[in-house]
């Protein structure tokens, strides 16, 4: 049965629909390699058995009445602890937030419960999606399957570590900076962040309520175009949702030879994402898929993209700002953890709620956004940066007049070593050059797997970026480059076990 | 002793009469059970989203509009933080960078009032204090609840200004009918900014700020006795403290609440979960168009179309409920200036007898219209109709000509009950009849009285008058 | 990853000048408390990172509005129509003190608030 996980979520929906595999039976195979996998890689903060064989059981009797919800019916998944579940604890991975229950569900878990996906359990993530490396989580650092030795990125790095270790066929993760795509790269899977506004943010606990996205982490492009089809959609009780919807026929159709979907594709590579300060098999890596995409037919050419290195001061200035205010209500008054000493007057109950209940990462980022916003320098600093992003915008525009797809790595580096970036923070949101763009200017990217490091032999994930609503066109060529390409079927050995780190092709 | 200016500005927070909070769908009822009115949104859970109210902001253009105000095409949302129990959020969604209107005014005793911006926002919760634990109760049923905040400049100079200025504000608003404009249930809350200056000084003084005044009255109390308080610290070489106080109108006198030094830093910043606003100027002109007829309008066309006199259309038009009440009654009897007198008499020394605001009355204009009818043909005399009246306005009755009749309030008119009386009369006192035969005339006069009191004052004097002559001659 | 540095213009050594008087102000604005040694690294971090920011000052932003928002979108809003509201126990239940459909709060002094 746990072959079975290692099955694209496309190919195991078909499985499921003509009765090949019990959904009930795929439910506990997966849950438990998410138990056994956990003490290795510790993906999961919480494992939901029962509400999961609940669902399972609910699934399997639709499908055997003809009735099957979707083509991902009876396919297990797993959410970031940041999307909210009705009756599940959803704890952002911090102590703050230790006990709290959400008495409603977020839109995008409403939708694959409807869809008939099987949710078997909430990832783990930086505390609050702060973070590059899952290791600011309040429930211990997820690992990375291909070398637990090291972090899985993040912040969505349970959602990408439970894909590249078999466990979950997809899950959900969001992405603020890069919190889908950084992960997705460091742990060898595919992850999308869709166009701002294109998936529903009700019930994702907010980071930067202006950059945040839900999206879809999987082994590749379309199992990634499947899920977005689920998520997509309108939706009232978000204000900046869009009618935008999701079709995903013409990317589950993209097979082995439909790589001349790439012929006159127009591929931008920036200059300025290839200068000093790439690790040189990153850079290798995704010049050689430059090639690849070039010798497919696509027309990729050079060109300077001077804004690029104003991206990283004008997002954390922004997300911190956005971050500080968006977590201004945790107190422990209406919930999560407050202060059992009774009879605090309170400011003081407020302040040590807070101060105990975050992590240091959080509290930087909760200063530096206070910062930015306070009397005297909101001109200087938040101003300042809503302009860059306002140039920003522009230059993608322009980029955008001559080329379909833009092609950077999608971080400097590979996976960390655990314990190696935490302690200059300057460094680790350097480390968000290629992804951060792509937040303030609301546009849609995948990460996917380009090859492994010379290094360090971990896998090395390059970068799309479309113009906004051309969700379906980067996934498209993603897939298209897939189909020629086989790095997204190499998966960690023994991973769920969280053995040693070395590739299968 | 140096003469000495009072300068006022004015900020006043309106509920608006939407049926639902401003940025979710539960209701704004009063008087529901704590927290029962609340969900995911304004509770401030993690991860509701605010959707913005477009009733809400149909009023608050329609307020602006009312109050000459620019309407800004393109107006944003802020977030103004502070940590607070009541603000489950810890902030506020308001307006700060471009509110809604802007730079409109108000005409007060022939001077105009600048009104600088009319901004939108969200009420915060309520909470109450238990001594038994010495912790405080949070409701958020109140959270939510659209308001707009009406800032004018320092154009106010006295107490009466300040109180007509309000009085004004408060009678546009509610004649359109976005706000029931309940001072003392907490729909319209009035803060003063207040200071004063040596007469003939350009530049305003240290200001405070005295909080939710509730009612008209206690605004012009607090304006003069926060001008004492502050002259005479002036006077004795004291400093003026930039404050927050808060107005006792039991006491007469103002209290610091806080100072200005612990003064927050809100950190306002454009809403990223709200979208602008695009008002096209074809949208505003429609909503110019679709205004109610505004108090200032109405000031000028009661005394040219009614008659009425200055006073009678002042009184009348700072409420909506006596202005509906007026235009309907005048409407269905087509006596204007009876409909005015009435209201203006009767039924406002009831209203004030029974300590309630004209907003809390529910007479029908067609009893009224009813009651004027009867009295000017002749059917009923004055008292009749002030007891009809009386009866409607305490809700006894809904229908006037029922009430008449069961009470037997209808002036007798018919000419052989009459002579009955009459008959009655004369016979009861034939020493009056002999006198009368004699040239008394003034025994006439008794006897007219005999039989009206007979009738319990509800004969037709001119048939009696005709019949007791009949009778005597 | 000093390399990283070089790119952004770090070598120049533009750091903002903060100090801990500053830092303890912004931990008030945030409502934390910082431990003395917690403050000495944060004002170290953030003076880094908030140098770093000074790196916009190279954009000739006069004549650039501000944005805001990324999507062209306006007037979302929804009709006044009521919802039922949320089932109170549901929505107390995660407060820590709660009494007779209340949420509890720590004791307040008059005129906390604002609005």
């Amino acid at each position: 049965m746990n072959d079975y996980l290692s099955y694209s979520a496309i190919k195991l929906g078909g499985l499921i629909q003509s009765k090949q595999i019990g959904v009930a039976e795929l439910t506990r195979a997966a849950i438990e390699a998410a138990k056994e996998s956990n003490d290795g890689i510790n993906a999961f903060i919480t494992i939901n058995e029962e509400e999961a064989i609940r669902q399972a059981r609910r699934v399997q009797s639709l499908i055997d009445n003809g009735d099957t919800p979707s083509k991902l019916a009876g396919v297990p998944c797993a959410v970031k602890d940041n999307i909210s579940t009705r009756g599940t604890p959803t704890t952002c991975a911090s102590r703050i937030l230790g006990g709290y229950t959400p008495m409603y569900d977020a839109t995008v878990v409403e939708r694959l419960r409807a869809a008939g996906t099987v949710m078997i359990g909430k990832l783990n993530m930086d505390e609050f999606a702060m973070g590059s490396t899952t290791e600011t989580s309040a429930y211990g650092s997820a690992r990375n399957p291909w070398d637990p030795s090291r972090c899985p990125g993040g912040s969505s790095g349970g959602a990408a570590a439970a894909v590249a270790a078999r466990v979950a066929p997809f899950t959900l993760g969001s992405d603020t900076g890069g919190s889908i795509r950084q992960p997705a790269a460091f742990c060898g899977v595919t992850g999308f962040k869709p166009t701002y506004g294109a998936v529903s943010r009700w019930g994702l606990i907010a980071y930067g309520s202006s950059l945040d996205q839900i999206g879809p982490i999987a082994k590749d492009a379309r199992d990634c175009a499947a899920v977005m089809t689920i998520l997509s959609g309108e939706d009232k009780r978000d204000g900046t949702s869009t009618p935008f919807e999701f079709d995903d026929s013409s990317i589950a159709n993209v097979n082995a030879d439909s790589a001349d979907l790439l012929v006159g594709l127009r591929v931008g590579v920036p200059d300025e994402a290839f200068e000093t300060g790439l690790d040189p098999s990153v850079r290798a890596r995704t010049l050689e898929a430059a090639d690849t995409l070039s010798n497919l037919g696509a027309a990729v050419e050079r060109f300077s993209f001077p804004m690029f290195k104003y991206a990283v001061p004008a997002y954390y200035i922004i997300a911190s700002a956005e971050a500080a205010s968006n977590l201004s209500r945790y107190d422990g008054i209406r919930y999560g953890r407050g202060v059992a000493e009774p009879g605090l007057p309170l400011d003081e109950a407020i302040i040590r709620a807070r101060s105990e209940g975050f992590g240091r990462e959080v509290k930087r980022r909760l200063m530096l956004g206070n910062f930015a916003l306070s009397a005297g320098y909101y001109d200087a600093y938040y101003n300042k940066a809503l302009q860059a992003k306002a140039l920003l915008c522009g230059a993608f525009d322009a980029a955008f007049d001559r080329f379909d797809i833009l092609l950077t790595p999608t971080a400097p580096t590979t996976a960390m070593r655990l314990g190696e970036s935490l302690d200059d923070p300057l460094t680790m949101y350097l480390g968000d050059i290629y992804t951060v763009p792509v937040n303030l200017a609301g546009l849609p990217a995948v990460s996917l797997p380009c090859g492994f490091s010379d290094k360090d032999g971990m896998p090395v994930g390059m970068q799309f970026i479309g113009k906004a609503f051309s969700d379906v066109n980067v996934l498209r060529a993603a897939a298209a480059y897939q189909s020629a390409t086989d790095w997204h079927q190499c998966a960690p050995v023994s991973a769920a076990k969280g053995g040693a780190a070395y590739a299968t092709v | 002793m140096p003469q000495y200016e009072t300068v006022v500005g004015l900020e006043i927070h309106v509920e608006l009469a939407t049926a639902t909070k401003v940025f979710c769908g539960c209701t704004t009822a009063f008087g529901g059970e704590q927290n029962t009115h609340v969900c995911p949104v304004c509770m401030g859970l993690p991860g509701a989203l605010p959707v913005l109210n477009r009733q809400a902001v149909e009023y608050a253009v329609r307020a602006g509009l009312a109050l000459n105000c620019n309407i800004t095409r393109n107006a944003v949302f802020d977030r103004k933080h502070y940590f607070y129990p009541d603000l489950p959020k810890a902030f506020q969604i308001s307006q700060l960078y471009l509110p809604l209107c802007t730079d409109g005014w108000v005409e007060v005793f022939g001077k105009r009032v600048r009104i600088r911006e009319i901004h939108m926002e969200e009420d915060a919760g309520k909470l109450v204090h238990d001594p038994w634990t010495d912790s405080t109760l949070v409701d958020f049923n109140r959270c939510g609840v659209p308001l707009i905040e009406i800032v004018t400049q320092p154009d106010m100079r006295t107490p009466e200004e300040t109180v007509e200025t309000v009085r004004q504000i408060r009678a546009a608003l509610s004649m359109l009918g976005v706000s029931d404009c309940k001072m003392q249930e907490g729909s319209l809350r009035v803060d003063v900014n207040l200071s004063v200056r040596p007469m003939g000084s350009t530049a305003l003084g240290t200001r405070t700020e005295m909080k939710n005044i509730n009612s008209l009255k206690s605004i012009g109390r607090a304006v003069a006795g926060e001008t004492a308080r502050q002259i005479e610290q002036i006077e004795l070489g004291r400093p003026i403290i930039q404050q927050t106080r808060r107005w006792d109108d039991n006491k007469n006198a103002s209290m610091a609440m806080r100072s200005k030094e612990d003064a927050h830093d809100y950190r306002y910043f454009p809403e990223p979960d709200l979208a602008p606003l695009s008002l096209s100027d074809e949208w505003i002109e429609s909503r110019r168009a679709a205004l109610p007829e505004l108090p200032e309008q109405k000031r000028v066309r009661y005394p040219a179309e009614f008659g009425l006199s200055a006073y009678d259309t002042d009184i009348l038009v700072s409420e909506k409920t006596l202005c509906e009440l007026f235009e309907r009654t005048a409407a269905i009897c087509g006596k204007p200036k009876d409909a005015a007198n009435w209201i203006m008499g009767e039924i406002l020394a009831a209203l004030k007898e029974r300590g309630e605001s004209p907003d809390q009355l529910t007479l029908a204009p067609e009893a009224l219209a009813r009651i004027i009818t009867l009295q000017s043909g002749g059917e009923i005399n004055r008292n009749a109709a002030r007891q009809t009246l009386t009866a409607a306005l305490a809700g006894e009755t809904s229908d006037v000509d029922e009430y008449i009749k069961a009470n037997q309030l209808a002036m007798v008119g018919d000419a052989s009950a009459l002579m009955e009386i009459v008959k009655q009369v004369i016979n009861a006192d034939p020493d009056s009849d002999a006198a009368y035969r004699s040239g008394k005339e003034k025994v006439f006069g008794f006897l007219m009285g005999q039989a009206m009191r007979a009738l319990k004052g509800k004969g037709d004097p001119g048939r009696l008058k005709e019949l007791l002559k009949q009778g005597l001659g | 990853m000093p390399y990283l540095a070089l790119i952004f213009g770090m070598e120049r050594g533009i750091y903002m000048e903060l100090t801990s008087a500053m830092t303890h102000s912004i931990a008030k604005l945030s409502g934390i408390r910082l431990s003395d040694s917690e403050a000495a690294a944060m004002t170290r971090d953030l003076g880094g990172v908030v140098g770093y920011f000074d790196l916009l000052n190279e954009l000739d932003t006069r004549d650039v509005p501000p944005r805001a928002h990324v999507l062209p979108l306006v007037n979302h809003w929804r009709e006044d129509a009521v919802t039922p509201s949320a089932p109170r126990d549901e929505l107390i239940a995660n407060a820590p003190v709660r009494r007779d459909g209340y949420v509890v709060a720590p004791k307040t002094f008059e005129g906390g608030g604002s609005s």
